[in-house]
């Protein structure tokens, strides 16, 4: 019960883009067309979940245990880098058909702040290491279903006479905007 | 300047060198705002204590003391004590029923339970209208009431309680709390 | 590019959120009201400022393989210290800012002038260039927070003008995207002129 509610929560209720703000770049920046933020929001569901679970026994084994908390930042940063990289390289020699398909997303996660955002949430909201991964996971798929339907959106909007100065990135934060207005009436559905 | 060959021997000493002097600073920061980030947090609570009982001469963060509220978890209560003698207890309750889950409030009784007053510390509620849960025209009405007489209900329930117009959720979520603290109180054998 | 140009050029033509839409994170989230901008602007400033100078300094004597790691390490520790900083000093913009302080570390605009002026100019430079894109942000950052404070609650820098509660969605999240956007629309109409 606890994890259907962390689900509805950060996917629906707090969704991650359009309530929290996080990864604003990413989803502006790539939906112009519903593939590629497709594969985005496969790349960045497989980053997230794995950074969650990494930076979450740094937290609890490292920083924790030599009583350094403040380098959270710094930690967190690196260690997410260094993964990016890494599941670039892996990915390329184990199963280049998933690499074509996300690879040129992974060098972007780096800086997308949904993923260092969620894995420090996770810390702050004392989740043990599943309600992470759930709550991460959900973030995840909160996202690309932001990405998804605002890709669906802007791909019509091609189609539409829009005035000249809100062509492009005006239009699509209006867009998101009224998006955020429709998310907001699952506010209030868990109790 | 000539950039240095990206040698193993130059990436590796180059690289451990800046984390070095990083960590280094950081260390030194850390040390020289740990007081303050400690002064910061105990002040504000006290400041919350002291809007919610009368004027008192002890420490009541020194003597706080935890009691169950029997559904497997238990409140911080803050003794406020004038020469000694018991003016009040402070309760750091809580609920997890507001319009967007946790509320956070710190309350205020009398010996004999009577309520003092009620503060606000944290919340997510819709602004403008869950929020005016910390302003005195809805707080105000739950001054020196006591719940033996005074049922800590809103009126759509059959209670005393005027709810925020457009915010019942919030209003009973308070009410909850509340009620959380007493309870806990009377439970604690607390006169 | 004389050292003026230099700084003002992060007001106008190469403003950071409003021109090259960077940063939008914390630009949507922390300004619900004009002081909270300006507290995320100066966070922003700080770590501009400093990052942009120790890595012009740094350099030289980076290898380029690493380049990017040693920056982020750069970036990373002012953001920490920023970030202690308001939380010894001013721990209710610190609440209300929250998560957003340590996430000025993956914030587009700092990677990218690191990477794009301060690594290739000299201190000088990249000090006047982390200033003019630090306050052009947080210029942006405060015009954004007083338009949606105003309508959102009648008020600017907390001071009420209207009487009433205002049009509420524009302190919530889908007025801040609106705001934002229309604002770029207008940007984009004034630069075509």
């Amino acid at each position: 019960m606890e994890y259907i509610l962390i689900i509805i929560s950060a996917v629906f209720i707090n969704n991650i883009v359009l309530s929290q703000f996080l990864g604003i770049c990413p989803f502006l920046g790539v939906s112009n067309k519903v593939n590629t933020a497709i594969g985005m929001s496969g790349a960045v569901t497989f980053v997230l979940v794995l950074a969650t679970i990494v930076t979450y026994l740094i937290q609890t084994y490292v920083l924790e245990k030599l009583g350094i908390g403040f380098m959270q930042t710094i930690t967190f940063i690196l260690v997410i880098a260094a993964l990016v990289q890494m599941v670039e390289i892996i990915l390329k020699k184990i199963s280049p058909p998933l690499y074509q398909a996300l690879g040129i997303f992974l060098p972007l996660i780096t800086t997308n702040c949904a993923v260092l955002g969620v894995a420090i949430l996770v810390i702050k909201k004392d989740y043990n290491l599943l309600e992470g991964v759930v709550y991460g996971a959900s973030n995840a798929i909160g996202f690309g279903l932001a990405l998804i339907i605002l890709a669906g959106i802007r791909e019509q909007l091609d189609l539409a006479d829009v005035p000249k100065g809100m062509k492009g990135v005006p239009v699509s934060l209006i867009t998101a905007g009224i998006l955020a207005l429709a998310f907001m009436g699952f506010t209030g559905i868990v109790k | 300047m000539a950039k240095r060959e990206s040698t193993l021997k130059n990436m590796v000493l180059s690289l451990s060198l800046i984390a070095m002097v990083a960590s280094a600073c950081l260390g030194f920061v850390y040390s020289v705002t740990a007081k303050p980030i400690e002064m910061a947090g105990l002040n504000k609570k006290l400041e919350a204590i002291r809007q919610v009982v009368p004027e008192f001469n002890n420490d009541p963060n020194a003597e706080m003391f935890r009691l169950p509220t029997g559904e497997g978890d238990s409140l911080d209560i803050y003794p406020a004590k004038r020469d000694g003698e018991i003016i009040g207890y402070a309760v750091n309750t809580y609920t997890n029923n507001g319009f967007s889950g946790y509320i956070g409030l710190m309350a205020g009784f009398k010996p004999d339970g009577t309520i003092i007053n009620i503060s606000v510390l944290s919340h997510k509620e819709t602004p403008g209208l869950g929020t005016k849960m910390s302003d005195p025209q809805f707080s105000d009405q739950f001054k020196d009431k006591n719940p033996v007489s005074f049922s800590l209900k809103v009126k759509r329930d059959g209670g005393p309680v005027d709810a925020i117009t457009a915010a019942t959720i919030s209003s009973r979520a308070f009410c909850d709390a509340v009620e959380r603290a007493y309870n806990t109180l009377q439970k604690g054998g607390l006169k | 590019m004389n050292e003026i140009q230099n700084l003002t050029k992060g007001f106008f033509r190469e403003n950071p959120l409003l021109v090259l839409v960077l940063g939008c994170c914390p630009a949507l989230a922390t300004t619900s009201s004009a002081f909270n901008g300006l507290g995320m602007g100066a966070a922003t400033t700080f770590v501009l400022l400093g990052s942009n100078v120790v890595i012009s300094l740094l350099a030289g004597i980076i290898p380029d393989k690493v380049r990017i790691p040693a920056f982020i390490v750069v970036i990373a520790s002012f953001v920490t210290i920023i970030d202690l900083v308001m939380q010894a000093f001013s721990p209710e913009l610190y609440e209300t800012l929250g998560i957003f302080i340590p996430l000025i570390v993956v914030n587009c605009i700092v990677l990218g002038r690191a990477e794009a002026f301060a690594s290739k100019n000299r201190v000088f430079s990249a000090f006047i260039d982390g200033l003019g894109m630090g306050l052009g942000f947080t210029m942006a950052l405060v015009i954004l927070g007083s338009i949606r404070e105003l309508l959102g609650s009648g008020a600017l820098f907390g001071l009420k003008f209207i009487k009433g509660d205002g049009i509420l969605v524009f302190i919530l999240a889908p007025g801040a995207f609106i705001a934002l956007g229309y604002l770029i629309a207008l940007i984009n109409r004034l630069k075509r002129t």
